[in-house]
């Protein structure tokens, strides 16, 4: 089962003739992803290392039966692209583009409204179901077949816990990145209903980083209605006020939304919350009680 | 990108919103031919940092006559302003704001900036203005007023009704504010601010409504299409190992610490900070080298790192995902090479291309210490830091 995507998923590429779109669509192929065509309008009619290339998402949808999108576009036109895919009513979208300006996002998610696309991202590694199929850049050699779900701001960070838990002896479902924005389509709480729907997904890791208040949220819901194991991280624990540790969504404004206060809420909620990083596959153990 | 106040009044003016008249002055006779310009019985210097609570630092001063504009200038150009915002380092003050005086009936406040929560942009509003806003945030709730924009339609004219009563502004003054919402609307959206506070907003006692402190910082993500705002840069604002990182666009943020960290993911580098000091010492830096960094990228990153003089050990952890093992192991040893680098460094890395990563450390004759997980490598660079 897993969640988002699985063997079943037909993707498509926007940003598919360019270097990163092609990098990570053989890499998707090479993972077992159905990776039906691309989007580069103007190249429509082409084919590029023998996938089919649109004008438009609706056209690709038409011929290619798909049902997920992965958007490599670059930032000034990335926004655009995430709202062309929302208008052909593609189920699933995910934005790896990092560093696309705030209000462009902000008019983004606003067209979303009342469209059926979900959102993944952007600024994200993406998603990938284990041994199944990604819509990303998520190494796919890392990953192995089991039963714990991943959700994470981070990147690395993900790679990092997906190591962790093969040492343990314990594989993923589905990794899925919601990304380090301000302003993201997919939420903690979206991907943790996912997982709590999920047959296969036994528990769930998540990983937050200081600045805002959604893990704060993801606490609430937790506390209230998930019933599986989660084990938690917050990176940043050391990170100083008022500077932006890369993402753009890492900045601890005055006093909200520090490592400390997510964390506290978190193990509040029920969360074995990992102080260390390195620990994230040794708490999972310990919260199956293995 | 912040920006100095003199700076965000006359990007604030370009959309309609009243600022007091006033000209920036990079020295003592600058100032005077401002002040003269301006007229008036009163002038106001403030010094012009890229940091709040100038005021009770000694940053802000009132002046009755020309040669006390002088005097003031004088001392206050050049001067290292400490505040609750720079740190016990302080800032030097480079310019100073020469503006003219006003008389100040009441003091409010206003800022915008993006609510994560509900995807919109919110303005916050108080009639408590002209102190720290966060206090009165603590202490009385009640006083503090959000009002969420859709960002589709913009402001309506019955939310800035409702934040003016609610300021307890009534008649001309209430309609005033209206309009001047919807000039700071226009210029957050239009100039893709991150955040536009003015604090204080001030009503005179004849009635007028001006922005008497203005902070704008611009989303950095949109600079790219405002050439104009770009320009209002001031890099002796920044520090100069940062301003060297982001020509690499390497993502560097300095600290205080003496354990130099390179790590590729934001994520990451923020948890191996967080490992180092839970393993007993502390990070100098934060480190992104990004997910496709290469050789070169990573040799100026390690030049930027070891031109802090603090650092005693440098922690390299890289989960190869898209950055290749190996390419950053051909990296390193360039640097180490060509730099000679004269601290002991640990290197942990996991992912792609690895065995081929550790063998060409290995065998490069170089002396690296090497760990097999997050927590082997932060108390591995944390003894070796503290023997020297």
């Amino acid at each position: 089962m897993a969640v988002l995507l699985d063997k079943h998923t037909r993707l498509i590429v926007q940003g598919l003739t360019g270097r990163e779109g092609t990098f990570h669509a053989k890499a998707a192929a090479a993972y077992g992803t159905l990776v039906v065509g691309g989007v580069t309008p103007g190249k429509g009619g082409t084919t590029h290392e023998g996938w089919p290339i649109f004008n438009s998402v609706h056209d690709a949808i038409r011929e290619t039966g798909a049902d997920a999108t992965v958007i490599f576009v670059p930032p000034p036109f990335a926004a655009d692209a995430i709202m062309e895919a929302a208008d052909a009513e593609i189920p699933l979208a995910v934005c790896i583009t990092e560093g696309i300006p705030t209000t462009d996002m902000l008019k983004a998610l606003t067209f979303m409204e009342g469209r059926r696309t979900r959102l993944i991202g952007p600024n994200c590694p993406g998603i990938i179901t284990a041994g199944q199929g990604k819509a990303g850049i998520i190494p796919g050699h890392i990953c192995r077949e089991g039963r714990i779900g991943i959700v994470s701001k981070s990147g690395t960070l993900t790679y990092e816990a997906i190591h962790q838990l093969s040492k343990q002896g314990m594989g993923q479902t589905t990794c899925i990145g919601i990304g380090g924005d301000p302003l993201i389509g997919t939420s903690f709480i979206d991907a943790l209903r996912l997982f709590g729907a999920d047959a296969d997904t036994e528990a769930v890791i998540m990983i937050g980083e200081i600045g805002g208040t959604a893990e704060q949220e993801a606490a609430a819901f937790i506390a209230e209605e998930f019933r599986k194991p989660v084990v938690g991280f917050i990176a940043g624990q050391t990170a100083p006020a008022g500077r932006r540790m890369g993402h753009a969504g890492a900045i601890i404004a005055g006093g909200q939304g520090t490592a400390a206060e997510k964390m506290d809420a978190l193990a509040k909620a029920g969360v074995h919350v990992a102080r260390s990083p390195a620990d994230m596959g040794l708490k999972m153990k310990e919260a199956l009680g293995r | 990108m912040k920006i100095h106040e003199y700076q965000a009044k006359s990007v604030l003016a370009r959309f309609g919103v009243p600022v007091p008249r006033g000209e920036v002055a990079f020295t003592s006779a600058e100032a005077v031919d401002a002040a003269k310009r301006l007229g008036g019985q009163v002038a106001v210097v403030k010094a012009q940092i890229h940091a709040g609570g100038r005021g009770k630092g000694g940053g802000v001063k009132i002046a009755r006559s020309i040669q006390e504009v002088e005097q003031l200038a004088k001392q206050i150009i050049g001067m290292t302003l400490v505040t609750h915002q720079t740190g016990p380092e302080g800032k030097k003050v480079g310019r100073v704001l020469i503006e003219e005086g006003l008389d100040i009936d009441r003091e409010l406040y206003l800022s915008i900036l993006i609510d994560r929560a509900t995807a919109s942009p919110v303005i916050i509003a108080s009639a408590a203005g002209g102190m720290d806003i966060e206090e009165v945030a603590a202490k009385e709730p009640e006083k503090i007023l959000r009002e969420h924009i859709n960002p589709g339609t913009g402001i309506a004219a019955f939310q800035g009704r409702k934040l003016a009563f609610g300021m307890g502004l009534s008649g001309a003054a209430a309609s005033k504010l209206v309009k001047l919402l919807d000039a700071i609307y226009r210029a957050f959206i239009e100039t893709d601010s991150s955040m536009i506070e003015i604090n204080p907003l001030i009503l005179t006692k004849g009635g007028d409504l001006l922005a008497l402190d203005a902070k704008v910082s611009f989303d950095d993500n949109a600079l790219y299409r405002h050439p104009d705002l770009k320009e209002l840069r001031d890099i002796s604002e920044e520090d100069p190992l940062e301003v060297e990182a982001s020509k690499f666009s390497l993502n560097y943020i300095r600290l205080d610490g003496n354990i130099g960290c390179m790590v590729n993911g934001a994520g990451l580098a923020m948890a191996t900070m967080d490992i180092i000091k839970l393993a007993g010492g502390e990070p100098a830096n934060f480190l992104d080298v990004g997910g496709g960094a290469n050789a070169e990228q990573i040799k100026n990153a390690f030049r930027i790192l070891m031109a802090d003089k603090n650092v005693k050990a440098v922690l390299i952890n890289i989960f190869g995902g898209i950055l290749r093992c190996d390419v950053l192991a051909q990296g390193v040893i360039a640097a180490v090479t060509e730099l000679g680098v004269p601290v002991p460094i640990v290197v942990r890395m996991e992912g792609t291309n690895v065995e081929e990563g550790k063998k060409m450390l290995r065998e490069s004759g170089l002396s690296f210490t090497t760990a097999d997980s997050m927590g082997e490598a932060a108390e591995k660079v944390v003894a070796l830091a503290g023997k020297r």
